[in-house]
């Protein structure tokens, strides 16, 4: 067993700062007592000298147009299931650890992802896609491993028997324990986790009960630690608070792009695909902006519905500032088992599919289409549009032209010969779009072949097709 | 003529001012021996633009490119009509056997929506052949498509009025068509290869080889096309 450990130290912060590109102060407070007091804040504000544990009144007279969130322990849980689910892409095997960390099972999909440094580099260029940043440990031990990551070391132990050593070097206040059981530790001068260690076990409980070398043997691998895996939803929702509102679309796309390989992860962890999309746009005072997208077949690839979505974002209209924004995946279908990093590169090379769908979400899904020929003998009725890649070849007629006019043009031009015909039509007496007419093939002055009719009705005449 | 020498003027990016490109360029055979001959590597080409412009509608503009659209009905990929002037009649394009399957048909609303239809569609790489029909070309918006054209490697169309050409192109094959007496008289204004004085003379007539001999699936010979 390998376990892998990310813990996100700047959680309550990354949960709004992920959604935006712009580095304007921002700074998550919390009330603690009466007092509401910054608990994280991003580098701008940093630099502007707002800290951790300053009272939020001295923050913002500190920088001016300071953005202060209150802290959602909500959107944490949230983000963190979100993160989860994307994790699923890894492995399998992974298990909460709140508020602000995962632990992921890797030692069975090792020599899937080629290694661990592979995989390494793959989990944290993934997370910074997302807009988080981790710190990783590896370790035999899921509690070893989130010990490590809570340090801050980016360990990397393969081997249990290194595993002691290691851990007896962090201090006791990283333990899982009430307050006042680390005060004792202190007291008794049991700095590290070592040092514990290497009091007698009984002594231990009788002081501090048993969580104490509970926990410790855990770390250790001593002592049995069953975890809970996360089970995905069975439904995708995702929601996005934006730090500040935006108008911009290039802005929202920004955010969006946060959430797609959430979606990506959750897919492959449901061995299914999306075939509609939905994006809402929540706006303060005004309905939400729906922005819709759908795909011929069930889709994964996150990159690919990022296309789409900036094609339909870019020609949407906004009324009002956006201030969060929710992702939901409305149709989710079963595909099959193919993974997806095998075939990446068939996306590039000519998806017939992935053009239709670029088309149409630029266009209009009235403004592509395929066309069929139907069993009708009037002309005009003879063909329909239908859905692309519908089309029938089946009952074709050589003696048509190739272009027909969508309304018959009268004619008046007296110099076109007649090189064929009649044939007669005569047809939809029965639903009051009767047609009675000879049609003849003519040519005119110029060398065009036309395809004209004589209304029998009129004695009129009009041209109909060019057989171009 | 030494064979070491021979082998070098074989080569494909070399072509001797006397007669056409001998390009092993990709093409689909026109289906017209004859123009088949006067084009380089005896066709359309693939991966570039082709530009067709008759003075009027209607002389067969359409009808020329028929064989081809037919032979790439096996293919996979869609061939795609953008901004068609009139409505592609389909009981005629099935008698031509085009496969309706693979047509796509796009109307855009605007000028603008048309070119980026058709650069999507060349560059996809996700159609056989784009036939667009678009207005307010410029030497911008050409190359863009040309570029595209070349990315996606499919065979793409533009039909142009008469007039085009006196301006410059950046397709390497434009041809002008006539009305001829039972057939089309096609001018070779730019190829690939030498200049050709004398149009092309197509007969409708003439007896043509079955277009997509549905036995074989390895690229079409045509001599036993009858089969």
């Amino acid at each position: 067993m390998l376990w892998l450990a990310l813990h996100f130290p700047a959680f309550p912060l990354e949960v709004f700062s992920r959604g935006t590109l712009a580095p304007e102060p921002l700074a998550v407070a919390e009330k603690q007592g009466s007092r509401a007091c910054v608990v994280a804040c991003n580098e701008a504000a940093m630099n502007d000298g707002v800290r951790p544990g300053m009272p939020v009144s001295a923050a913002q007279a500190l920088v001016a147009g300071l953005i202060v969130r209150w802290r959602a322990p909500a959107a944490e849980q949230e983000s963190l299931a979100g993160l989860a689910a994307w994790a699923g892409r890894f492995t399998p095997s992974v298990s909460l650890q709140p508020p602000d960390g995962l632990l992921l099972e890797i030692g069975g999909c090792l020599r899937l992802h080629r290694g661990l440094d592979r995989l390494l580099s793959k989990v944290k260029d993934g997370l910074s896609a997302l807009g988080y940043a981790a710190i990783q440990a590896c370790a035999p031990t899921p509690h070893g491993a989130w010990l490590l990551a809570k340090a801050g070391k980016g360990a990397c132990i393969r081997d249990p028997t290194r595993l002691e050593s290691v851990l007896a070097t962090l201090p006791v206040g990283l333990l899982e324990q009430p307050l006042e059981v680390l005060d004792g530790l202190e007291m008794i001068g049991a700095h590290t986790l070592g040092e514990c260690l290497r009091l007698p076990r009984a002594g231990l409980v009788r002081r501090f009960g048993r969580r104490l070398p509970d926990e410790l043997e855990r770390a250790l691998g001593k002592a049995h630690d069953v975890r809970a895996f996360f089970v995905p939803p069975a439904r995708f929702e995702r929601r996005l608070e934006l730090p500040a509102p935006v108008e911009a679309a290039e802005a929202l796309l920004f955010a969006v792009r946060r959430l797609l390989p959430e979606l990506e992860g959750y897919l492959v962890l449901h061995q299914s695909g999306v075939q509609q999309l939905e994006l809402l746009c929540r706006h303060e005072d005004v309905p939400d902006t729906v922005v819709s997208i759908g795909f011929v077949q069930p889709v994964r690839d996150a990159g690919r519905m990022q296309l789409l979505l900036r094609e339909t974002l870019g020609r949407t209209r906004l009324p009002e500032p956006v201030h969060a924004i929710v992702l939901k995946a409305q149709r989710i279908l079963p595909v099959a088992a193919a993974s997806g990093d095998l075939f990446q590169d068939a996306i590039q090379t000519g998806d017939g599919n992935l053009l239709l769908e670029r088309l149409r979400a630029r266009l209009g899904k009235e403004a592509v289409h395929g066309i069929t020929p139907t069993a009708d003998h009037r002309p005009e009725l003879a063909w329909k549009p239908c859905e692309a890649g519908q089309g029938s070849s089946i009952s074709g007629n050589a003696h048509r032209p190739l272009w027909l006019l969508p309304r018959p043009v009268s004619c008046r031009d007296g110099r076109l010969v007649l090189k064929s015909g009649p044939e007669r039509i005569e047809s939809g007496w029965w639903d009051g779009r009767g047609v009675a007419r000879d049609y003849y093939v003519a040519q005119d002055r110029n060398g065009a072949r036309l395809w004209v009719y004589c209304d029998r009705a009129s004695g009129e005449w009009f041209v109909h097709g060019l057989f171009a | 003529m030494n064979a070491a020498l021979e082998a070098v003027l074989r080569h494909s990016a070399i072509w001797r001012g006397d007669r056409c490109a001998q390009a092993s360029e990709d093409t689909i055979a026109t289906g017209f021996p004859a123009l088949d001959a006067a084009l380089p590597g005896g066709g359309w080409p693939r991966g570039v633009l082709t530009e067709i412009l008759s003075e009027q509608e209607g002389i067969g503009e359409l009808r020329l490119l028929m064989p081809a659209l037919a032979r790439l009905s096996d293919e996979a990929g869609w061939q795609t009509w953008i901004a068609p002037p009139h409505i592609p009649y389909a009981p005629a394009l099935a008698a031509a056997e085009v496969e309706l399957k693979r047509l796509l048909v796009v109307t855009p609303k605007s000028t603008g929506d048309a070119w980026w239809a058709a650069e999507q569609a060349l560059r996809s790489g996700a159609s056989g052949a784009v036939l667009a029909w678009l207005s307010t070309p410029d030497e911008r918006r050409l190359r863009r498509l040309q570029l595209a054209a070349e990315e996606g490697k499919g065979w793409g169309v533009l039909f142009r009025p008469a007039r085009a050409a006196q301006e410059r192109s950046p397709a390497p094959l434009r041809l002008r068509l006539e009305s001829a007496p039972n057939g089309l008289a096609v001018h070779i204004l730019k190829r690939r290869g030498g200049v050709l004085d004398k149009p092309v003379m197509l007969d409708w007539r003439e007896p043509r080889l079955q277009a997509r001999p549905r036995t074989s699936l390895a690229p079409i010979p045509f001599r036993h096309g009858a089969a």
